[in-house]
């Protein structure tokens, strides 16, 4: 029977396909049994993962084999399982013994000086991850078929990132929020996703119609709604083709402002099917996911921004330095346990106590600076002093690199505009550009997180609060001559497009996917006589 | 090249008596780019395997010694470009077996 559940609509457009449930690894506890049963289920659970990543790597090829060989060499290897047993020995659960080893062999890599050592401890995560699906029972999400609708409670970016998206689907949660991470990423791949549908999540399998336009879920839809969906689907696949064929002309208002349209970026996978002809560049690069396994390695940070520059041919790339901290944790980096993480320490005020593990990162973006007009964004700027230091730093590492003779060149300094005191104070600010983060403005201006469905509706960006704030960046922008960008969700909004230009607002930068779409929104805008003062 | 490979027959010392049961040892200088990371590791242990001897390398002469069969604890070796590796095997096939092992990294594990 059909059952419509209401959520939030987090990411648009329409998906129909079987529901494939995913359970984070993460909460679940194994019910202890005895030691023989506890060792038994690991072995099973090894020998398991073991089958599936050799099956794995006969379908792979180039450095995916690698990897794969890699991981299939130690799961035969029962060192890797050792201590594991140990620990069951001394009357340990199969997942905690599991869990507990393969921490302490993930600590012992992360603490290699060298840095293809360290890289290797995302492999270690993998198998260690694997086992434990294995173990609960848990189906793995790189096998879900094409076209699934991923149901959960929730989303890790990673597991969205793992996941196939080329032949379609959607996502369904039980929590979350349209602002989160995963519904970044999720509109950035143009994936349909509905969120905060409650507990009735767990109650949903079969055909399901995900409606990213509405915020609805159908399970056991009738023919006439599966009808109904496809209809659907093709008129906005419609509307959304017009948009996409003139994705690559400039974006005007109808009274021919020029609007700068630049794309998020979190790696070069997102720009596998856009030319950069179709863009402004890039407005924002955000480098927890390059770098999350290469915080000391120069040399692969340097060859990944090289690669963004080379795809951009010209075009600006601002690289924003390491955002950790807040929902994107990064073990033995962030602080583990903070009672308010979006409060907490994050960003700048995190790389600033890792100089050492900053002073890498600027390195390998003056480094690539070299090769064209790379700009360097610091976010959760909320002091001028720590821009200041930030420059300080960057002028030493530059330093360092003209006395090693090293290839490098002096990137623009830039702040990202999120925390709402920097947002008011903006003239105390030296920095050669200013990029406003509207989705963590807009959490902390109306105290509503980003994460929390309940008080999703609060953080609207087109609360007067927030827009007053945006209009101030851009008043104090353009008088001192300065670019102002927005690189939030909000950009590519049709919803919002129009009172951001208002705002003084003309440049936004999107993920790929809304590329078409913002500059469809753009083209609707009329600024005639309604223009901020100069 | 830059390759210290040597083989010593250490059969003579000690008092075991027995021929079967010869150690013999050997050195070879690290030279790949990469270390015994995670292919170069896979490779040097599916070479020992190929062994009935029972296999150990080392970073200094002195040990601490481990099992080169073992892909895990080779990882945990952590042995970085420039290193000297030692071996050392006893069983029947032990001087094969270093002279396999000696050879692949003086290949650099047929990466470079």
């Amino acid at each position: 029977m059909e059952r419509r559940l209401p959520g939030l609509a987090a990411s648009s457009g329409l998906a129909f396909g079987p529901a494939v449930t995913f359970r984070a690894v993460g909460e679940l506890r194994r019910a202890k049994g005895a030691v023989a049963s506890e060792k038994q289920a690991l072995a099973d659970a090894v020998a398991a993962s073991l089958r599936a990543v050799a099956a794995l790597a006969g379908s792979l090829e180039g450095e995916a084999a690698d990897i794969v060989g890699f991981q299939v060499a130690l799961l035969e290897d029962d060192a890797l399982t050792e201590s594991a047993y140990a620990a069951i020995d001394r009357g340990m659960a199969a997942d905690m013994a599991w869990r507990q080893a393969m921490a302490e062999e993930i600590a012992g890599y992360e603490i290699s000086d060298d840095l293809y050592f360290r890289a290797r401890s995302a492999d270690l995560a993998d198998i260690c991850d694997r086992v434990l699906r294995h173990l609960f029972g848990l189906p793995e999400l790189t096998q879900a078929p094409a076209g699934a609708v991923i149901v959960g409670e929730d989303l890790p970016p990673s597991a969205f990132l793992g996941i196939d998206w080329s032949q379609g689907g959607g996502i369904v949660l039980g929590a979350g929020s349209p602002s989160s991470h995963v519904a970044m990423l999720a509109r950035g791949r143009g994936v349909p996703m509905v969120v905060g549908i409650g507990s009735e999540w767990q109650a949903v399998s079969g055909t399901v119609i995900v409606d990213g336009l509405e915020g609805l879920v159908l399970t056991g839809p009738s023919n006439e709604s599966i009808a109904r969906a496809k209809r659907q689907a093709d008129e906005l696949g419609r509307s959304r083709s017009q948009a996409e064929a003139r994705r690559d002309e400039p974006a005007l208002t109808r009274d021919g402002t020029r609007i700068s349209v630049m794309i998020n970026v979190a790696g070069l996978a997102d720009l596998a099917d856009l030319a950069a002809e179709a863009c402004d560049g890039i407005g924002l690069t955000r480098t927890e996911f390059l770098v999350e396994h290469a915080l000391r390695d120069e040399v692969r940070q340097f060859e990944t921004y090289a690669g963004l520059l080379r795809w951009a041919a010209g075009r600006p790339v601002t690289i924003r330095t390491l955002d950790a901290g807040g929902d994107k944790p990064i073990s033995g980096y962030t602080i583990a346990g903070e009672a308010n993480p979006f409060l907490g320490l994050r960003g700048i005020r995190l790389s600033l106590r890792h100089p050492g593990i900053f002073r890498v990162q600027l390195r390998a973006l003056a480094r690539a600076a070299a090769l064209g007009p790379l700009k360097i964004m610091l976010p959760m700027v909320t002091m001028a002093q720590e821009l200041e230091q930030a420059r300080a730093l960057l002028d030493a590492a530059l330093a360092e690199l003209a006395a090693e003779g090293v290839a490098h060149s002096a990137p623009a300094l830039g702040i990202m505009v999120e925390v709402p005191a920097a947002a008011m104070a903006i003239a105390g600010f030296d920095a050669a550009f200013f990029s406003i983060g509207s989705n963590d403005l807009t959490q902390y201006a109306t105290a509503a997180a980003r994460d929390g469905s309940e008080v999703a509706t609060y953080a609207d960006v087109l609360h007067p609060g927030v827009l007053a704030m945006i209009a101030h960046v851009a008043r104090h922008g353009a008088e001192v001559g300065r670019e102002v960008s927005l690189c939030g969700d909000a950009g590519g909004d049709p919803r919002a497009i129009a009172a951001l230009l208002r705002a003084g607002v003309r440049a936004v930068s999107v993920a790929p996917g809304l590329l078409a779409q913002a500059k469809a929104a753009i083209r609707d805008v009329d600024l005639s006589g309604r223009e901020p003062r100069a | 090249m830059n390759v210290h490979a040597g083989m010593n027959d250490a059969s003579a010392k000690g008092n075991e008596g027995n021929l079967g049961m010869q150690e013999v040892t050997a050195s070879v200088l690290l030279t790949n780019k990469v270390g015994l990371h995670a292919r170069p590791s896979v490779k040097l242990t599916q070479t020992a395997k190929r062994f009935g001897s029972r296999i150990e390398v080392a970073t200094s002469a002195a040990g601490p010694w481990t099992d080169a069969k073992s892909p895990v604890k080779i990882m945990r070796v952590k042995a970085s470009q420039g290193e000297m590796l030692h071996f050392k095997a006893s069983g029947e096939d032990a001087p094969a077996a270093l002279a396999a092992l000696v050879e692949i990294v003086t290949r650099k594990f047929d990466e470079e």
